[in-house]
C-alpha cells in the first residue's frame, strides 16, 4: 500500500459552483437536501396553518371547500414525502453515513448528486400544481381512485393531479438513487474494524430504512405508472365498468379501484417505518450520548429495527379494513400489526432501561429525545385501538386517526429531526446552536403538539370526519366546535414556535460558539473527524475501529467515554489505566 | 477471481479508491464482511431487486385486471406464438453470449469479448425488431391502449404498458452494453465492468420469462 501514498494527498480546489452547488461530496448534498426540506417544511407548515385556520372559523375564512382540500392533500403530501423522509434519508443519511462507519464518501457519489438534482425538479413540477386551471389535487395524500383518475371528479383531478403523480414518479427516482448509494455504502465501505455488529444504532436504522425504500418504492411507481396511463390514455386500470360521475357515465371497464390501495400501501405502511427508523437511530445514540450509558441491549435493538423492517411489509392491509376487502383477509392483517407492537415495545423499554439509574444530562438534543419517546408511546398506544378491525370500522377516517398518526410517526419524526439538528448541527456547521432559545423551543414544541393532537382523539370518537371542510355541516359536530377553536389556537402556537428554532438555526450559523471537535464526548466517528469536516473526512489514513460505539462509564477508565478509535488494553496493562 | 490487468494500469487514482482496495483487500471486520464484493456489483444487485418490485407491481396489476374481467381474450389466437417463441429464444441466446463475453474478459481475451459483446448487442437489436413487428400486426389489428376488437380493453393496456416497460429495459441494454463494447474496443474497461452489465442483461431476459409466461402462454 506504501507505494500508492504518494497519490493520496490530493489538492482539493473546485470553483463555487462544482464545490456548493453541483457537489460529489456526501457533506453537501447532505446539507443541500436538509435545506430545501427544510423550506418545504415551511410551506406545509403554512398549509397546516391554513387547514387550522378553516376548521376553528369554517364560515369566515374564505378558504373556498376545494382549496381546503387541496391544502389538505399537499400538507400531507410535503410533509411526508418532500419533508420528512428527504430530510431524514437525504439530509442526516447523507451526512452521517460515511462520517459514521468510516468512510471518506458513498460507494457512488455522482450518483449521489444526481439524487439530489431530481429532489429541486420534482419540487417544482408539483408546487406548479397550484398554479394550473383547477388546483392542487384534493384526493389527499393517498390518490384514491376514481377520484385521482378522473379529471371529472374533483376541481382538483385535472392537471394538478397528473403533475402530481408526476412529481412523486421524479421522486422515487431520487429515493432509489439515494438507497442505492447507502445500502452499499454501509455493506461494502466500512473502515478497518468496523463490523456490522459495532455500527451505531444511527447507522443500523438508516440502512434498514434504505432497504425498505428500495423495495417499497418502485412498487408506487408501478402503480403511478398505471394511474398517469388512466388519466392521460384514457386506460381503466383503477376504473370499474358502469362508473357514473356528477350524472355521466365514464366509458370505463374492468379496473379495481382495490388495487390502487393494494400497491399504494405496501409502499405506504414501509414509508411509515421509513419515516420513523431514522428518528429511532438517533433516538438511541443520544440517550446513551446524554445517559453516559450503554445503550441496554444493542443486539436485541439490531434485532428488533430488522424485525420491524421486514413486518412493515405484510401489514399493509390495516389501512384497508372498510374497503370491502376480504374479513378473513383482515383478521390476518390484525395479526401482523399486532406483532409488529412487539419490536416497537422492546425498543422503548430498551430505551428506558438506558435511562434507569443514569447520570442523565438535560440538553436540547437529550429533550427531544425524551420527547420523541412520549409522543411514539401516546401514538403507538393508539395505533394498537386501529390495528383492530372491529375498533376500526368505528373509527376510520376520523379524527382518531389523525391524532394517531400525527403522534406516531408526524411529530415523533419532526422531534428525531430536531434532536438530530440539535445534536449534529456542530458537526454540519462547525458551530454550537443557543441551548437557551432550544429549551424554549422545545417546552412549547412540546406542550403545542399535545394541546394540538390529543383532544383530537375526542373529536374523532365523537364522529368527525378526517377530510370535512366544515364540522358545522352535521348537527352532531356543531357542539364540537369550541375544542375545534382550542385546537387551532394550540397549532398557531406551535406554528409559531418553530420560528424560534429558524432564529436559532440562522443565528447560530454565523453567530454561535466554534464547535469543538467532540462537544458530548460522544464515542461515534464523526466526533474525531474536525468541525465541520474536511472533503475526504479524515487525512491520510481512516480511522481504525477497535470497539462499539457505546463504551460510556466504563469502569477504571480515565473517562467517562472511549471512542471508537481507541485500541482494548492488552489484558496485562489494564490496571494501570 | 483475480484483479484484472486494466484495474491494474488504471492511471489516475482517487483517495476513495485507495481506500476501497484497502477495505476489500483485507481482512478486518470492515468492507468484506457481510459480503465480499465491489460496490459497483452489489449496487447492481440491489437495484435489479427494486426493479423487479417495479415489474411484480405491473404484473401483479395484470393479474387482478385478468381475474376482473371474465372471458379474457385467448391470446394464442391472437398473437403469432411462433414469432414471440422466436424472440424468446433469441433473448436467450444472447444472455449465453453475454456469459461468454464475461468469461473472455476474465480470461484477458479482449478479441473475443468485443465479439460475444457485439453478438448479445445483435441479439438484442433483433429481439426489438421483432417486438417492433409484433406491435404493429397487434395494431393494424385494431388494438389500442384503451380499446381493442376482443372486448376487454385491459387486454391491450396492460400488454401495451408491460411489454413496453419491458422494451424499455432492452433497449437501456442495448444502449448500456453499446457502451461498454465502446469503452472495450479502447481498453478502457474491466472483467467485472462487464460482468455487472451482464447482470443487468441476464435480469431483463429473466423478466422476460415471467412475461412470455404470463402475457402470452397462460
Amino acid at each position: 500500500m506504501s507505494a500508492h501514498q504518494t497519490h493520496t494527498v490530493v489538492a482539493h480546489k473546485e470553483s463555487f459552483l462544482r464545490r456548493y452547488i453541483f457537489s460529489q461530496d456526501h457533506k453537501i448534498i447532505g446539507i443541500q437536501y436538509y435545506l430545501t426540506s427544510l423550506f418545504m417544511a415551511v410551506v406545509g407548515g403554512i398549509l397546516a396553518m391554513l387547514i387550522r385556520l378553516q376548521l376553528g372559523w369554517p364560515g369566515s375564512s374564505g378558504i373556498r371547500p376545494d382549496a381546503y382540500l387541496a391544502f389538505v392533500t399537499m400538507h400531507g403530501t410535503i410533509m411526508i414525502f418532500f419533508f420528512l423522509t428527504t430530510i431524514l434519508t437525504g439530509g442526516f443519511g447523507n451526512f452521517l453515513i460515511p462520517l459514521q462507519i468510516g468512510a471518506r464518501d458513498m460507494a457512488f457519489p455522482f450518483l449521489n448528486m444526481l439524487s439530489y438534482w431530481l429532489f429541486p425538479p420534482a419540487i417544482i413540477v408539483l408546487l406548479a400544481s397550484f398554479f394550473v386551471s383547477g388546483g392542487a389535487p384534493n384526493s389527499g395524500w393517498t390518490a384514491y381512485p376514481p377520484l385521482s383518475a378522473l379529471k371529472e371528479a374533483a376541481p382538483g383531478s385535472g392537471l394538478g393531479q397528473t403533475l402530481w403523480l408526476i412529481s412523486l414518479a421524479i421522486l422515487i427516482v431520487a429515493f432509489l438513487f439515494g438507497s442505492l448509494n447507502y445500502i452499499t455504502t454501509v455493506l461494502t465501505l466500512r473502515t478497518r474494524g468496523m463490523s456490522m455488529m459495532r455500527l451505531p444504532l444511527t447507522i443500523w436504522a438508516l440502512f434498514i430504512t434504505a432497504i425498505l425504500s428500495l423495495l417499497a418504492f418502485p412498487v408506487l411507481l408501478a402503480a403511478a405508472v398505471m394511474l398517469l396511463f388512466d388519466r392521460i390514455a384514457g386506460t381503466s386500470f383503477f376504473l370499474p365498468a358502469g362508473l357514473v360521475v356528477g350524472g355521466k357515465l365514464i366509458p370505463s371497464a374492468g379496473g379495481s379501484p382495490l388495487l390502487w390501495q393494494h400497491l399504494f400501501w405496501f409502499l405506504g405502511h414501509p414509508e411509515v417505518y421509513v419515516l420513523i427508523l431514522p428518528p429511532m437511530g438517533f433516538v438511541s445514540d443520544i440517550l446513551s450520548t446524554f445517559s453516559r450509558k450503554p445503550i441496554f441491549g444493542y443486539k436485541v435493538m439490531v434485532a428488533s429495527i430488522s424485525a420491524i423492517g421486514f413486518l412493515s411489509f405484510i401489514v399493509w392491509g390495516h389501512h384497508m379494513f372498510v374497503s370491502g376487502m376480504n374479513p378473513w383477509l383482515g383478521t390476518a392483517f390484525m395479526a401482523t400489526t399486532l406483532v409488529i407492537a412487539v419490536p416497537s415495545a422492546i425498543k422503548t423499554f430498551n430505551w428506558l432501561a438506558t435511562l434507569y439509574k443514569a447520570r442523565i444530562t438535560i440538553s436540547t438534543p437529550m429533550l427531544f429525545a425524551l420527547g420523541f419517546v412520549s409522543l411514539f408511546v401516546t401514538g403507538g398506544l393508539t395505533g394498537i385501538f386501529l390495528g383492530s378491525p372491529t375498533i376500526d370500522i368505528q373509527l376510520h377516517d376520523t379524527y382518531f386517526v389523525v391524532a394517531h398518526f400525527h403522534f406516531v410517526m408526524a411529530s415523533a419524526a419532526l422531534f428525531g429531526v430536531f434532536a438530530g439538528t440539535y445534536y449534529w448541527f456542530p458537526k454540519m456547521f462547525g458551530r454550537m446552536m443557543s441551548e437557551r432559545l432550544g429549551r424554549w423551543h422545545f417546552w412549547l414544541t412540546f406542550l403545542g403538539i399535545y394541546a394540538t393532537f390529543f383532544p383530537m382523539h375526542y373529536l374523532g370518537i365523537a364522529g368527525m370526519m378526517r377530510r370535512i371542510y366544515s364540522p358545522l355541516l352535521y348537527p352532531h359536530l356543531q357542539p364540537l366546535q369550541p375544542l375545534n377553536v382550542f385546537i387551532s389556537v394550540a397549532a398557531f402556537v406551535l406554528g409559531v414556535s418553530q420560528l424560534i428554532f429558524a432564529f436559532n438555526f440562522f443565528w447560530s450559523l454565523f453567530r454561535g460558539e466554534k464547535a469543538p471537535v467532540n462537544p458530548w464526548r460522544a464515542n461515534t466517528l464523526e466526533w474525531t473527524a474536525p468541525s465541520p469536516p474536511p472533503h475526504g473526512n479524515w487525512g491520510e489514513t481512516l480511522p481504525t475501529v477497535h470497539r462499539w460505539p457505546y463504551d460510556y462509564s466504563v469502569p477504571d477508565a480515565r473517562e467517562d467515554y472511549i471512542p471508537q478509535t481507541v485500541p482494548v488494553a492488552v489484558p496485562g496493562a489494564r490496571r494501570e489505566v | 477471481m483475480g484483479e484484472s490487468p486494466a484495474v491494474q494500469t488504471m492511471a489516475v487514482r482517487t483517495l476513495q479508491e485507495i481506500d476501497q482496495e484497502q477495505v476489500l483487500t483485507s481482512d478486518w471486520g470492515g468492507g468484506r464482511s457481510p459480503f465480499g464484493v465491489s460496490w459497483a456489483k452489489f449496487m447492481m444487485w440491489i437495484f435489479l431487486a427494486s426493479d423487479a418490485l417495479t415489474f411484480a407491481g405491473l404484473l401483479s396489476g395484470y393479474g387482478v385486471a385478468r381475474l376482473h374481467s371474465g372471458n379474457w381474450p385467448r391470446q394464442g389466437e391472437i398473437f403469432n406464438l411462433w414469432v414471440v417463441a422466436t424472440m424468446t429464444f433469441i433473448l436467450i441466446c444472447s444472455s449465453a453470449t453475454m456469459a461468454m463475453a464475461v468469461g473472455s474478459a476474465r480470461r484477458g481475451d479482449r478479441a473475443a469479448a468485443v465479439r460475444f459483446l457485439a453478438l448479445t448487442i445483435l441479439g438484442g437489436l433483433s429481439f426489438l425488431g421483432m417486438q417492433a413487428y409484433e406491435w404493429t400486426n397487434f395494431i393494424l389489428e385494431g388494438a389500442r391502449l384503451t380499446t381493442n376488437p376482443w372486448g376487454v380493453p385491459l387486454f391491450s393496456a396492460t400488454f401495451f404498458v408491460i411489454t413496453g416497460f419491458h422494451g424499455g429495459h432492452v433497449t437501456s441494454g442495448v444502449l448500456y452494453l453499446l457502451g461498454v463494447t465502446i469503452r472495450a474496443l479502447r481498453g478502457r474497461y474491466s472483467a467485472e465492468g462487464v460482468e455487472i452489465a451482464g447482470l443487468y442483461w441476464h435480469f431483463v431476459d429473466l423478466v422476460w420469462v415471467f412475461i412470455f409466461t404470463l402475457l402470452y402462454l397462460i
